[in-house]
């Protein structure tokens, strides 16, 4: 079982952090920072899988390293860019190497990236995906032999099997639907998309009370109030409120991280009673980690 | 050309799950052609749906579904059957699906899966959009198809990407697809077909079935194409 699971059943409250590859081979830089401001402070990190479709190195070597360096990952794995075969065979070869965490994402459409004129794969959807991995789980896959029976695999994996919900959308009667489905496919626990207003956030935990899964709430840390503004005008689904961009305006250049780190902090500190954990995205900004969590509480 | 095949009885019986009043509508278009439309199918369904205990409220075949005139008009004759019922189960192409469902505000369900259209969209001067799937999901969406009105063709639902104008996130101009179909499953009170789990789509539904090349349609189709060049002349025996 993983540490991320294992803490998740034990009831503790977690905290998750995240790495993005580099776009090259250049990826020590990462994982040192990873190994210097994460390690021993976060439960697990997730590595993204070409996030907003800008082609990188892969999320499966960034998990492996990690592994290498005593780091638990969350193996990240967005539909967009394989079919049901390279999933399912994907899955397989993270859990040879030793990954367990699974985020299950649809993955940004091609059109936000830098390959724009890309073939768009999603042969599964996020759903989908979550049910191959319970099937690999149960020792088959999503094919059959020729006489139509199902395949048996030489050595199943075991997945701690994750996705995605977005707490501030516009439907979140929607996104509740969409949710209850991941469930029904496997999903078990949930890491969500930026939120900045507890009262709503509260709102919508209140409105999933009915599931029985841990929800890590995602904190994406804002650099500058510029920052802030591009997430309102441009990221679905997330609304910073006024008083936060003005906090961040206020800041000297020189001290945003640290107001950076006050804000995360302060918003992990509210939320903190109304989930099961924390899921903190810092675009690279990962030395403002021990900082976040201080200012969290949780400075260990 | 325009190519579909009938889906089985019981997956249209399955589709219309919680309905009792069902009006059967055919198109006598290319459904003809490909021998899965036309009186003999709307006989067989009104006779598959009765036995399944639903009421049919009456039947109608029209020239062109995918035509919005002929919709119109032929439908207005007999609206009271139609307002009578719960569901409209259409015998027809993707686009005439949508076409039904958006002029009729009636659930509207596929009786077809639509394999070809050879980028054919019909008469229908809209925006409905069939993209040949095979495996046609217009039942469960409240007659809006989000294989294509969603950019990722997803079918459980909106991704992470819609915007708080419900526009997707490929496009400001673009509406969430599967917004949508949300509000338009709000709005027959069906949600429910929203949290059914759709499983990974069959591919090989998009062929074209053998069945298919043997219609008259299809010999037509072909016809046209320019004759084969003739064969090479043998080379002349060799004298011994």
């Amino acid at each position: 079982m993983s540490q991320l699971q294992a803490q998740l059943q034990s009831g503790k409250f977690v905290v998750t952090g995240e790495i993005g590859p580099p776009k090259g081979t250049n990826i020590g830089p990462v994982i040192h920072e990873a190994e210097e401001f994460l390690k021993g402070r976060v439960v697990a990190v997730n590595v993204t899988d070409i996030q907003t479709a800008v082609m990188r190195t892969g999320s499966m070597v960034g998990c492996k390293l990690l592994l290498d360096h005593g780091i638990e990952p969350v193996f990240q794995m967005v539909c967009r860019d394989r079919n049901r075969l390279a999933l399912q065979s994907d899955l397989l070869s993270g859990a040879v190497l030793g990954i367990e965490n699974v985020l299950a994402l649809t993955g940004d459409h091609v059109v936000m990236g830098d390959h724009r004129d890309a073939k768009p794969v999603y042969d599964l959807d996020s759903v989908g995906l979550l049910a191959a991995m319970t099937r690999l789980e149960a020792g088959s896959d999503m094919g059959c032999d020729f006489k139509g029976n199902p395949n048996t695999l030489d050595g199943v994996p075991k997945f701690f099997k994750g996705c995605c919900t977005t707490p501030c959308s516009p439907d979140p009667e929607a996104q509740i639907i969409k949710l209850e489905k991941k469930l029904a496919a496997g999903a078990q626990f949930v890491q969500t998309q930026a939120v900045y207003d507890p009262a709503t956030f509260e709102k919508f935990m209140k409105r999933i009370a009915h599931l029985k899964i841990p929800i890590l709430v995602g904190i994406v840390v804002l650099k500058s109030a510029g920052m802030a503004k591009y997430m309102n005008r441009s990221v679905p689904g997330v609304q910073v409120p006024e008083a936060i961009i003005k906090e961040l305006s206020a800041a000297p250049k020189d001290g945003l991280k640290k107001v950076a780190a006050e804000i995360a902090g302060r918003l992990v500190r509210e939320m903190k009673g109304m989930c099961q954990g924390a899921h903190l995205m810092t675009l690279g900004w990962d030395d403002v980690v021990p900082d976040i969590l201080a200012h969290a509480g949780m400075a260990q | 050309m325009n190519a579909t095949t009938r889906k089985p009885n019981d997956e249209i019986v399955k589709s219309l799950e919680g309905v009792g009043k069902v009006f059967v509508l055919g198109c006598q278009g290319c459904p003809i052609g490909c021998e899965t439309g036309g009186e003999p199918w709307a006989r067989d369904m009104t006779a598959a749906l009765s036995a399944a205990g639903k009421q049919v409220t009456g039947s109608a075949l029209l020239d062109m579904i995918c035509n919005k005139a002929i919709v119109g008009i032929k439908l207005g004759r007999v609206i009271d059957k139609v307002a009578a019922a719960e569901a409209i189960l259409v015998g027809s192409c993707g686009v005439g699906v949508q076409a039904v469902g958006n002029m009729v505000g009636r659930l509207a369900v596929p009786a077809m899966n639509t394999i070809c259209m050879g980028d054919y969209q019909g008469l229908w001067p809209s925006s409905e959009r069939c993209a040949e799937c095979g495996d046609c999901l217009l039942a469960h969406t409240g007659g809006l198809c989000p294989i294509t009105l969603c950019a990722k063709s997803l079918v459980n639902g909106q991704c992470g990407g819609t915007g708080y104008d419900n526009s997707c996130e490929v496009s400001k101009e673009r509406p969430c697809g599967w917004h949508m179909i949300y509000e338009r499953l709000r709005s027959l009170g069906r949600l429910d077909d929203m949290r059914k789990l759709q499983a990974a789509r069959d591919y090989r539904k998009r062929d074209i079935t053998e069945a298919n090349r043997r219609t008259i349609r299809w010999a037509l189709e072909m016809s046209e194409q320019p004759a084969p060049a003739p064969a090479a002349a043998p080379p002349a025996a060799k004298k011994s």
